[in-house]
């Protein structure tokens, strides 16, 4: 689905995965944001599930990601503000929210923003402040697909995630790689690594967007996650009274552990009034 | 296991994809020798179906040993993923056919294992996909093939049986300037020699059934994907590649790039290409190959050690016209070989006799640890006449195109004492200038 997106630098084509079916405003809906350097690609096992189970599923490539036009944008704030015009957009009055990683505080401050029109939050791979080191900055200015590589190794606890995603047969190292890989190539001039991760680590307001927060929010948090550890969601998760979910995986939880995820998610949005 | 960094090769051979089996503890790999998985619910099944929940089905399409093996694979080669085929032929029957169909057209090396070349020139034509040969070391050739129904490039890491060592980078970039994948066949080098999708190619596939399995026990291939082809992109600039851009009704209207950014060649290869044409791989084949990759690093260290040491024999015999290996400065791939492949030029190579046909037979049949076999990349070294045997549907002037002499004899090194295998070569070289 392809839709007309107002932004900070302008009107831009939004491009957003609907899960297979044509997305049903009347339906509610479910907004998935994915992370840095990352697209829509990596929710589709959950949209579709979604979509077919009676939602309108709305995954959008994040403006300068993907199939989206226009520079990406540089902040959280900015991004948040985003999602609320593409959901506008497509004419969802109210929607629940589902990030990861940087996503989750994209969902974040858009759920601070409009408390009634977001039904439900729900924080995949989260932690606040989602710092980034020095050394990673350093090393992604220099050499961005070696940073890459760092990124890719440590978002990952496991050589053998399965059953795989989004099928057997796909080594989850591998694939992230090549996505992470094929997004920084797709914005040429810029470092979109470091754009992504510098949008993560000055990210400051999410404890007041999260006094702000009115709907039912649940934190799904990989165990063994080396890129945002649990012990770093503990100020967030009580500002927002959320639920946690801890599952047996790292960073990358939707595609090490798929079918748990989708189980957690389907919970977390079973409670919330949509 | 967390905290990895990013793992060797020697520890990806042995660990990729796999983990102690969680319902039984078992540390080895199952085989798990089912045509079919118990659906948990009716929804489940639908699930499954649809794509909106990962797993397996029926084995066919999908299976957990084969998932190891197509993990490894792909870890190995630095790709996304993988699909195990029923042999290697079936492998690059399903590369073509996922993204070609009748019209397509094909721009291959001409120095292609014969049955390859087979496959291309006599049966695809058949079902209307065309190929252009071209010799895998002019550039021009290859650029003046290319036509707007051109599908992809194709050739050999090292061509069979020259050594022809394929220029990737250069070709990778062509294909790529003219919106194309470049797919190599990457069994002769492995991925412990050569890893292709590290110098541009997009796709690649293996004969598992040479060094990987590396017993001579089983037939198998798989499929393997960098995931790094834009095929949107490409679609975009150049109407190629529907197949995989546009709503596909045979597997409920899905786009699978859209699915997939980088695993959209993989979807459609699994299912349609499996689903379809059923050349899928047998779970107990999967584990042997399983079995072979584990200890593929030592045996291509070992093989390479062996080649070389057959190599400097047979160059300084009186009884050899000529041996085509590209670490020998003589051959004419020799500059490319040392850029592409520092680790060495594999353990499979031809060299031409001096003397009669006659002669050429006497020496095969003096041979007592040689076996005298249609195979490569097997533990025991083996021996072979091309054009009587793997080429010997190519007439003279094509066996010359690729590189072939009627006294041509190709060698498979393995793993047996190098001193042995000169002795045993040394006595048939004797037996044949006798004669």
């Amino acid at each position: 689905m392809r839709l007309e997106v107002d932004g900070p630098q302008g009107r831009h084509e939004a491009y957003a995965y609907t899960g297979g079916k044509p997305f049903d405003a009347t339906l509610p809906t479910v907004a998935f944001v994915h992370g840095a350097l990352h697209d829509h690609s990596v929710w589709t096992l959950l949209a579709r599930w979604f979509a077919h189970h009676g939602h309108a599923v709305l995954a959008p490539d994040l403006p300068g990601h993907g199939r989206s036009a226009g520079a990406p944008l540089a902040s959280v704030e900015a991004l948040g503000d985003w999602l609320l015009a593409l959901l506008s957009a497509a004419g969802a009055a109210r929607a629940a929210l589902v990030g990861h990683s940087m996503g989750s505080l994209i969902a974040l401050e858009a759920a601070s923003h409009t408390p009634r029109q977001a039904t439900a939050l729900v924080m995949i791979g989260t932690a606040y402040p989602m710092s980034v080191s020095k050394a990673l900055f350093d090393s992604a200015r220099g050499d961005a697909l070696a940073a890459i590589d760092s990124v890719n190794a440590f978002s990952h606890s496991t050589l053998a995630g399965k059953p795989s995603y989004p099928g057997p047969g796909m080594w989850l190292h591998g694939s992230n790689r090549a996505l992470m890989r094929r997004m920084q190539a797709g914005q040429p001039g810029r470092n979109l690594f470091v754009d992504d991760f510098e949008v993560c680590n000055s990210y400051s307001a999410g404890l007041e967007a999260a006094s702000r927060v009115a709907c039912p929010t649940t934190f799904i948090l990989g165990e063994r996650d080396q890129m945002t550890s649990p012990r770093q969601t503990a100020d967030l998760a009580r500002a927002l009274r959320a639920s946690t979910i801890v599952l047996p995986c790292g960073h990358a939880l939707m595609t090490e552990a798929p079918d748990a995820v989708l189980m957690a998610v389907r919970g977390a949005l079973e409670g919330a009034v949509v | 296991m967390p905290g990895y960094g990013n793992p060797g090769f020697d520890t990806l051979a042995l660990h990729a994809g796999a983990a102690p089996d969680p319902a039984t503890g078992a540390r080895a790999v199952p085989i798990h020798l089912t045509t079919s998985f118990v659906f948990e619910s009716s929804e489940h099944a639908a699930s499954l179906f649809n794509m909106e929940r990962s797993g397996h089905v029926y084995s066919r399409i999908s299976n957990p040993t084969n998932a190891v093996l197509e993990e490894r694979v792909a870890a190995l080669e630095d790709g996304s993923g993988a699909v195990a085929t029923a042999s290697g032929q079936a492998a690059l029957h399903l590369a073509i056919a996922t993204i070609a169909g009748a019209g397509s057209h094909i721009v291959a090396s001409s120095a292609l294992y014969g049955g390859s070349h087979n496959l291309l020139h006599f049966t695809l034509s058949r079902f209307g996909i065309e190929t252009t040969f071209v010799k895998p070391g002019d550039v021009d050739a290859w650029r003046a093939a290319i036509r707007p129904e051109t599908k992809m490039l194709f050739g050999e890491t090292l061509g069979n049986p020259g050594l022809d060592v394929l220029d990737i980078p250069t070709l990778a970039a062509l294909a790529h300037d003219h919106d194309l994948p470049l797919l190599v066949d990457s069994t002769f080098t492995t991925p412990w020699l050569m890893k292709p999708f590290d110098h541009g190619a997009d796709l690649l596939y293996h004969s598992a059934t040479k060094f990987l399995s590396g017993h001579g026990t089983v037939i198998g291939g798989v499929l393997v994907d960098s995931g790094r082809f834009d095929w949107d992109a490409a679609t975009r600039r150049s109407g190629r590649f529907t197949e995989l851009t546009r709503a596909y009704e045979g597997f409920h209207g899905m786009v699978f790039s859209e699915e997939s950014t980088v695993g959209a060649f993989l979807l459609r290869a699994r299912r349609e290409g499996l689903r379809d044409f059923g050349a899928s791989m047998s779970p107990h084949t999967a584990w042997l190959i399983l079995q072979g990759l584990e200890t593929l690093p030592l045996r291509m260290a070992r093989h390479v050690e062996n080649a070389r040491k057959v190599v400097a024999f047979l160059a300084a015999h009186e009884m050899v016209a000529s041996v085509g290996y590209p670490e020998l400065e003589t051959h004419p791939d020799h500059a490319l070989a040392k850029r592409l492949l520092p680790r060495g030029c594999g353990s499979i190579f031809s060299f031409d006799l001096r003397g009669s046909r006659a002669q050429g037979r006497t020496f095969i049949e003096a041979l007592r640890i040689f076996s005298h076999l249609a195979n490569v990349g097997d533990c025991r070294s083996l021996v072979i006449h091309p054009a009587s045997t793997t080429h010997f549907r190519m007439d003279d002037a094509a066996l010359a195109r690729a590189g072939i002499g009627p006294g041509t004899i190709r060698l498979s090194i393995g793993l047996e004492d190098a001193d042995d295998l000169i002795d045993d070569l040394k006595r048939a070289l004797k037996a044949a200038a006798k004669r």
